[in-house]
Protein backbone atom coordinates (compact mmCIF):
# COMPACT_ATOMS: atom_id res chain seq x y z
CA UNK A 1 0.00 0.00 0.00
CA UNK A 2 1.59 3.25 -1.08
CA UNK A 3 0.89 6.40 0.91
CA UNK A 4 -0.69 7.99 -2.16
CA UNK A 5 -3.36 5.30 -2.34
CA UNK A 6 -4.34 5.79 1.29
CA UNK A 7 -4.69 9.53 0.76
CA UNK A 8 -6.91 9.02 -2.29
CA UNK A 9 -9.01 6.43 -0.42
CA UNK A 10 -9.50 8.83 2.48
CA UNK A 11 -10.39 11.75 0.22
CA UNK A 12 -12.98 9.69 -1.62
CA UNK A 13 -14.39 8.38 1.66
CA UNK A 14 -14.81 11.93 2.93
CA UNK A 15 -16.24 13.16 -0.36
CA UNK A 16 -18.79 10.36 -0.47
CA UNK A 17 -20.10 11.18 2.98
CA UNK A 18 -20.21 14.93 2.42
CA UNK A 19 -21.99 14.47 -0.91
CA UNK A 20 -24.45 12.11 0.82
CA UNK A 21 -25.32 14.88 3.28
CA UNK A 22 -25.92 17.33 0.45
CA UNK A 23 -27.92 14.73 -1.48
CA UNK A 24 -30.17 14.12 1.51
CA UNK A 25 -31.15 17.82 1.42
CA UNK A 26 -31.46 17.90 -2.39
CA UNK A 27 -33.67 14.81 -2.44
CA UNK A 28 -36.01 16.13 0.24
CA UNK A 29 -36.38 19.47 -1.56
CA UNK A 30 -36.92 17.71 -4.90
CA UNK A 31 -39.49 15.22 -3.60
CA UNK A 32 -41.41 17.66 -1.40
CA UNK A 33 -41.61 20.22 -4.21
CA UNK A 34 -42.79 17.59 -6.68
CA UNK A 35 -45.44 16.22 -4.35
CA UNK A 36 -46.66 19.70 -3.40
CA UNK A 37 -46.67 20.84 -7.03
CA UNK A 38 -48.94 18.06 -8.25
CA UNK A 39 -51.34 18.44 -5.29
CA UNK A 40 -52.94 21.46 -6.90
CA UNK A 41 -53.36 19.59 -10.19
CA UNK A 42 -50.47 21.21 -12.06
CA UNK A 43 -49.60 19.57 -15.36
CA UNK A 44 -46.04 18.89 -16.54
CA UNK A 45 -46.35 21.77 -19.00
CA UNK A 46 -47.40 24.16 -16.25
CA UNK A 47 -44.51 23.04 -14.07
CA UNK A 48 -42.05 23.57 -16.93
CA UNK A 49 -43.54 27.05 -17.40
CA UNK A 50 -42.39 27.86 -13.88
CA UNK A 51 -38.94 26.32 -14.14
CA UNK A 52 -38.17 27.91 -17.50
CA UNK A 53 -35.60 30.71 -17.22
CA UNK A 54 -35.61 30.23 -13.46
CA UNK A 55 -31.98 30.44 -12.41
CA UNK A 56 -32.76 29.37 -8.81
CA UNK A 57 -34.05 25.99 -9.96
CA UNK A 58 -31.25 25.70 -12.48
CA UNK A 59 -28.67 26.27 -9.72
CA UNK A 60 -30.44 23.82 -7.44
CA UNK A 61 -30.48 21.06 -10.06
CA UNK A 62 -26.90 21.76 -11.13
CA UNK A 63 -25.83 21.29 -7.51
CA UNK A 64 -27.96 18.13 -7.32
CA UNK A 65 -26.32 16.74 -10.46
CA UNK A 66 -22.86 17.59 -9.21
CA UNK A 67 -23.46 15.79 -5.92
CA UNK A 68 -24.77 12.69 -7.75
CA UNK A 69 -21.72 12.81 -9.99
CA UNK A 70 -19.48 12.76 -6.92
CA UNK A 71 -21.44 10.29 -4.85
CA UNK A 72 -22.45 7.51 -7.22
CA UNK A 73 -19.09 6.69 -8.87
CA UNK A 74 -17.37 6.36 -5.47
CA UNK A 75 -20.02 3.92 -4.28
CA UNK A 76 -20.00 2.08 -7.59
CA UNK A 77 -16.24 1.74 -7.29
CA UNK A 78 -16.57 0.15 -3.83
CA UNK A 79 -19.34 -2.20 -4.94
CA UNK A 80 -17.37 -3.33 -7.98
CA UNK A 81 -14.27 -3.86 -5.86
CA UNK A 82 -16.15 -6.10 -3.46
CA UNK A 83 -18.27 -8.07 -5.88
CA UNK A 84 -15.94 -8.50 -8.84
CA UNK A 85 -12.51 -8.46 -7.23
CA UNK A 86 -11.31 -6.04 -9.93
CA UNK A 87 -8.13 -4.08 -9.29
CA UNK A 88 -8.13 -0.56 -7.84
CA UNK A 89 -7.11 1.02 -11.16
CA UNK A 90 -9.87 -0.81 -13.03
CA UNK A 91 -12.65 0.22 -10.63
CA UNK A 92 -11.28 3.77 -10.61
CA UNK A 93 -11.57 3.87 -14.38
CA UNK A 94 -15.12 2.49 -14.40
CA UNK A 95 -16.06 4.97 -11.65
CA UNK A 96 -14.63 7.83 -13.64
CA UNK A 97 -16.51 6.81 -16.79
CA UNK A 98 -19.75 6.41 -14.82
CA UNK A 99 -19.15 9.89 -13.41
CA UNK A 100 -18.86 11.41 -16.89
CA UNK A 101 -22.02 9.67 -18.09
CA UNK A 102 -23.99 10.83 -15.03
CA UNK A 103 -22.66 14.36 -15.39
CA UNK A 104 -23.62 14.53 -19.08
CA UNK A 105 -27.12 13.11 -18.52
CA UNK A 106 -27.68 15.26 -15.43
CA UNK A 107 -26.53 18.51 -17.06
CA UNK A 108 -28.70 17.76 -20.08
CA UNK A 109 -31.75 17.26 -17.83
CA UNK A 110 -31.10 20.40 -15.75
CA UNK A 111 -30.53 22.45 -18.88
CA UNK A 112 -33.69 21.06 -20.50
CA UNK A 113 -35.83 22.13 -17.52
CA UNK A 114 -34.27 25.60 -17.70
CA UNK A 115 -34.81 26.01 -21.44
CA UNK A 116 -38.02 23.92 -21.69
CA UNK B 1 -40.57 -39.41 27.66
CA UNK B 2 -40.91 -42.70 25.83
CA UNK B 3 -37.95 -45.03 25.59
CA UNK B 4 -37.63 -44.46 21.85
CA UNK B 5 -37.29 -40.69 22.23
CA UNK B 6 -34.88 -41.10 25.15
CA UNK B 7 -32.69 -43.41 23.08
CA UNK B 8 -32.74 -40.98 20.16
CA UNK B 9 -31.87 -38.05 22.39
CA UNK B 10 -28.93 -39.93 23.88
CA UNK B 11 -27.04 -39.60 20.62
CA UNK B 12 -25.89 -36.46 18.80
CA UNK B 13 -25.71 -36.74 15.03
CA UNK B 14 -22.66 -34.80 13.94
CA UNK B 15 -21.51 -33.84 10.47
CA UNK B 16 -17.83 -32.90 10.45
CA UNK B 17 -15.85 -31.33 7.61
CA UNK B 18 -13.08 -33.67 6.42
CA UNK B 19 -10.40 -32.69 3.93
CA UNK B 20 -8.92 -29.37 2.98
CA UNK B 21 -10.46 -26.69 0.73
CA UNK B 22 -11.89 -29.62 -1.19
CA UNK B 23 -13.52 -32.19 1.03
CA UNK B 24 -16.84 -33.37 2.38
CA UNK B 25 -18.86 -33.72 5.54
CA UNK B 26 -18.71 -37.06 7.30
CA UNK B 27 -21.39 -38.18 9.72
CA UNK B 28 -20.78 -39.52 13.18
CA UNK B 29 -22.98 -40.45 16.12
CA UNK B 30 -21.71 -39.39 19.52
CA UNK B 31 -23.23 -40.40 22.88
CA UNK B 32 -24.95 -37.51 24.63
CA UNK B 33 -23.53 -36.44 28.00
CA UNK B 34 -24.75 -33.82 30.47
CA UNK B 35 -23.09 -30.40 30.06
CA UNK B 36 -21.33 -31.65 26.94
CA UNK B 37 -19.51 -29.04 24.87
CA UNK B 38 -18.95 -29.08 21.12
CA UNK B 39 -15.24 -29.55 21.84
CA UNK B 40 -16.14 -32.67 23.87
CA UNK B 41 -17.96 -33.97 20.79
CA UNK B 42 -14.97 -33.41 18.50
CA UNK B 43 -12.61 -34.94 21.07
CA UNK B 44 -14.87 -38.01 21.39
CA UNK B 45 -14.88 -38.51 17.63
CA UNK B 46 -11.09 -38.27 17.47
CA UNK B 47 -10.45 -40.55 20.46
CA UNK B 48 -13.17 -43.13 20.02
CA UNK B 49 -14.27 -43.20 16.39
CA UNK B 50 -11.74 -41.75 13.97
CA UNK B 51 -8.20 -40.90 15.18
CA UNK B 52 -7.38 -39.29 11.82
CA UNK B 53 -9.60 -36.28 12.60
CA UNK B 54 -7.53 -33.09 13.02
CA UNK B 55 -8.61 -30.20 15.21
CA UNK B 56 -6.96 -27.60 17.40
CA UNK B 57 -7.45 -26.81 21.07
CA UNK B 58 -5.39 -26.02 24.13
CA UNK B 59 -6.94 -24.68 27.33
CA UNK B 60 -10.53 -26.07 27.06
CA UNK B 61 -11.83 -23.24 29.26
CA UNK B 62 -12.15 -20.19 27.00
CA UNK B 63 -8.79 -18.60 27.66
CA UNK B 64 -6.66 -19.42 24.63
CA UNK B 65 -9.15 -19.07 21.76
CA UNK B 66 -7.59 -21.84 19.69
CA UNK B 67 -10.66 -24.10 19.40
CA UNK B 68 -12.78 -21.73 17.30
CA UNK B 69 -14.79 -23.52 14.59
CA UNK B 70 -17.98 -22.95 12.64
CA UNK B 71 -20.80 -24.77 14.44
CA UNK B 72 -24.18 -24.94 12.70
CA UNK B 73 -23.19 -22.01 10.52
CA UNK B 74 -21.73 -19.71 13.19
CA UNK B 75 -18.15 -19.28 14.30
CA UNK B 76 -17.77 -20.04 18.01
CA UNK B 77 -15.37 -21.23 20.66
CA UNK B 78 -16.26 -24.91 20.78
CA UNK B 79 -15.03 -25.28 24.38
CA UNK B 80 -17.53 -22.69 25.61
CA UNK B 81 -20.45 -23.86 23.51
CA UNK B 82 -22.78 -26.39 25.07
CA UNK B 83 -24.34 -28.86 22.68
CA UNK B 84 -27.74 -28.06 24.24
CA UNK B 85 -27.39 -24.47 23.11
CA UNK B 86 -26.62 -25.07 19.44
CA UNK B 87 -27.86 -28.52 18.39
CA UNK B 88 -30.78 -28.29 15.99
CA UNK B 89 -33.01 -31.40 16.25
CA UNK B 90 -30.11 -33.17 17.94
CA UNK B 91 -27.80 -32.43 15.02
CA UNK B 92 -24.54 -30.53 14.70
CA UNK B 93 -22.52 -29.46 11.70
CA UNK B 94 -18.91 -28.59 12.47
CA UNK B 95 -16.63 -26.89 9.95
CA UNK B 96 -13.31 -25.03 10.05
CA UNK B 97 -13.27 -21.23 10.39
CA UNK B 98 -14.19 -19.39 7.19
CA UNK B 99 -11.98 -16.92 5.32
CA UNK B 100 -8.81 -18.85 6.18
CA UNK B 101 -7.00 -21.65 4.32
CA UNK B 102 -7.87 -25.09 5.65
CA UNK B 103 -4.83 -27.14 6.66
CA UNK B 104 -6.83 -30.29 7.34
CA UNK B 105 -10.33 -31.05 8.63
CA UNK B 106 -11.08 -28.48 11.36
CA UNK B 107 -7.64 -26.89 11.43
CA UNK B 108 -7.14 -23.59 9.62
CA UNK B 109 -3.91 -21.82 8.81
CA UNK B 110 -4.01 -18.70 11.00
CA UNK B 111 -0.98 -17.12 9.30
CA UNK B 112 -2.95 -14.77 6.97
CA UNK B 113 -4.97 -13.62 10.00
CA UNK B 114 -1.88 -12.64 11.99
CA UNK B 115 -0.04 -11.33 8.92
CA UNK B 116 -2.80 -8.74 8.74
CA UNK B 117 -2.17 -7.73 12.35
CA UNK B 118 1.40 -7.01 11.28
CA UNK B 119 0.16 -5.18 8.17
CA UNK B 120 -2.08 -3.02 10.38
CA UNK B 121 1.08 -2.12 12.36
CA UNK B 122 -0.24 -4.02 15.33
CA UNK B 123 3.15 -3.94 17.06
CA UNK B 124 3.70 -1.51 19.90
CA UNK B 125 6.26 1.17 19.01
CA UNK B 126 7.85 2.73 22.05
CA UNK B 127 10.56 5.30 22.63
CA UNK B 128 11.36 4.70 26.29
CA UNK B 129 14.25 2.55 27.52
CA UNK B 130 14.61 0.45 30.66
CA UNK B 131 16.31 3.44 32.30
CA UNK B 132 13.23 5.65 31.93
CA UNK B 133 10.49 5.96 34.49
CA UNK B 134 7.40 3.81 34.05
CA UNK B 135 4.85 5.51 31.84
CA UNK B 136 1.70 6.54 33.64
CA UNK B 137 -1.54 5.62 31.90
CA UNK B 138 -4.42 7.19 33.76
CA UNK B 139 -7.19 4.56 34.05
CA UNK B 140 -9.83 7.27 33.88
CA UNK B 141 -8.38 9.03 30.85
CA UNK B 142 -10.55 9.23 27.74
CA UNK B 143 -8.06 7.29 25.60
CA UNK B 144 -7.68 4.46 28.11
CA UNK B 145 -11.45 4.24 28.54
CA UNK B 146 -11.91 4.07 24.76
CA UNK B 147 -9.95 0.81 24.58
CA UNK B 148 -11.02 -0.70 27.88
CA UNK B 149 -12.75 -3.63 26.17
CA UNK B 150 -10.72 -3.73 22.96
CA UNK B 151 -7.47 -4.69 24.71
CA UNK B 152 -9.06 -7.96 25.86
CA UNK B 153 -8.93 -9.53 22.37
CA UNK B 154 -7.18 -12.91 22.37
CA UNK B 155 -7.04 -13.33 18.59
CA UNK B 156 -9.30 -16.37 18.21
CA UNK B 157 -10.36 -15.42 14.67
CA UNK B 158 -14.15 -15.74 15.23
CA UNK B 159 -14.72 -12.16 14.01
CA UNK B 160 -12.48 -12.65 10.98
CA UNK B 161 -14.34 -15.82 10.05
CA UNK B 162 -17.71 -14.05 10.37
CA UNK B 163 -16.87 -10.89 8.44
CA UNK B 164 -18.56 -10.49 5.05
CA UNK B 165 -16.09 -7.85 3.91
CA UNK B 166 -13.17 -10.25 4.50
CA UNK B 167 -14.90 -12.81 2.28
CA UNK B 168 -15.48 -10.20 -0.44
CA UNK B 169 -12.10 -8.51 -0.25
CA UNK B 170 -9.21 -10.83 0.57
CA UNK B 171 -6.94 -7.83 1.21
CA UNK B 172 -9.24 -6.35 3.89
CA UNK B 173 -7.40 -6.29 7.22
CA UNK B 174 -10.40 -7.54 9.16
CA UNK B 175 -11.97 -6.72 12.53
CA UNK B 176 -9.30 -8.16 14.85
CA UNK B 177 -6.31 -6.44 13.22
CA UNK B 178 -8.17 -3.12 13.09
CA UNK B 179 -9.26 -3.53 16.71
CA UNK B 180 -5.61 -4.07 17.64
CA UNK B 181 -4.61 -0.96 15.69
CA UNK B 182 -7.30 1.01 17.56
CA UNK B 183 -5.88 -0.02 20.95
CA UNK B 184 -2.42 1.22 19.94
CA UNK B 185 -3.77 4.44 18.44
CA UNK B 186 -5.05 5.19 21.95
CA UNK B 187 -1.90 4.12 23.76
CA UNK B 188 -0.19 7.25 25.07
CA UNK B 189 3.20 5.49 25.04
CA UNK B 190 3.04 4.46 21.39
CA UNK B 191 5.08 6.44 18.87
CA UNK B 192 4.03 4.72 15.63
CA UNK B 193 0.61 6.33 15.24
CA UNK B 194 1.26 8.14 11.97
CA UNK B 195 2.46 5.03 10.13
CA UNK B 196 -0.31 2.98 11.62
CA UNK B 197 -3.02 5.39 10.55
CA UNK B 198 -1.54 5.28 7.06
CA UNK B 199 -1.67 1.47 7.17
CA UNK B 200 -5.28 1.20 8.34
CA UNK B 201 -6.87 4.38 6.93
CA UNK B 202 -7.57 3.11 3.43
CA UNK B 203 -9.88 0.93 1.36
CA UNK B 204 -8.24 -2.28 2.58
CA UNK B 205 -8.52 -1.02 6.16
CA UNK B 206 -11.14 0.69 8.28
CA UNK B 207 -12.80 2.52 5.37
CA UNK B 208 -14.00 -0.80 3.89
CA UNK B 209 -16.06 -1.77 6.95
CA UNK B 210 -19.82 -1.86 6.22
CA UNK B 211 -20.80 -1.88 9.89
CA UNK B 212 -22.62 -5.20 9.47
CA UNK B 213 -21.58 -5.84 13.10
CA UNK B 214 -21.21 -9.62 12.67
CA UNK B 215 -17.87 -9.35 14.48
CA UNK B 216 -19.47 -7.61 17.42
CA UNK B 217 -22.46 -9.95 17.43
CA UNK B 218 -20.32 -13.09 17.53
CA UNK B 219 -17.23 -12.03 19.52
CA UNK B 220 -16.98 -14.61 22.34
CA UNK B 221 -15.54 -11.91 24.61
CA UNK B 222 -18.36 -9.46 23.82
CA UNK B 223 -15.93 -6.92 22.42
CA UNK B 224 -16.98 -4.47 19.73
CA UNK B 225 -14.52 -4.38 16.83
CA UNK B 226 -17.22 -2.36 15.04
CA UNK B 227 -16.78 0.45 17.57
CA UNK B 228 -12.99 0.23 17.24
CA UNK B 229 -13.24 0.49 13.45
CA UNK B 230 -15.64 3.42 13.75
CA UNK B 231 -13.05 5.11 15.97
CA UNK B 232 -10.35 4.54 13.35
CA UNK B 233 -12.66 5.97 10.66
CA UNK B 234 -13.00 9.14 12.71
CA UNK B 235 -9.22 9.36 13.02
CA UNK B 236 -8.61 8.67 9.33
CA UNK B 237 -11.27 10.85 7.75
Amino acid sequence: MTPGTSTLDRRLFRLQRLSAMALAVCLVVHLVTMILAVQGGLTAAEILDRTRDNSVWLSFYLAFVLMVTLHVPIGLRNILREFTGWSASRVNLVGLLAGFVLLALGLRAAWAVFLA
Amino acid sequence: MTQAIAAEASVVKVRVWRGQEQGEYQSYEVPRQPSQTVLDIVTYIQREIDPSLSYRFACRVGVCGSCAMVVNGQARWTCRTHVDKVAQDGQLEIAPLRNLPVVKDLVTDMAPFFDKWAKAKGQFQGSATRHDEFARVEPESKQRQAVDLAIECIGCGVCYSSCDVVSWRPDYLGPAALNRAWTLMNDVRDTGKEDRLEAVGNDAGCLACHTHTSCTELCPKQLSPTASIAGLKRMAR
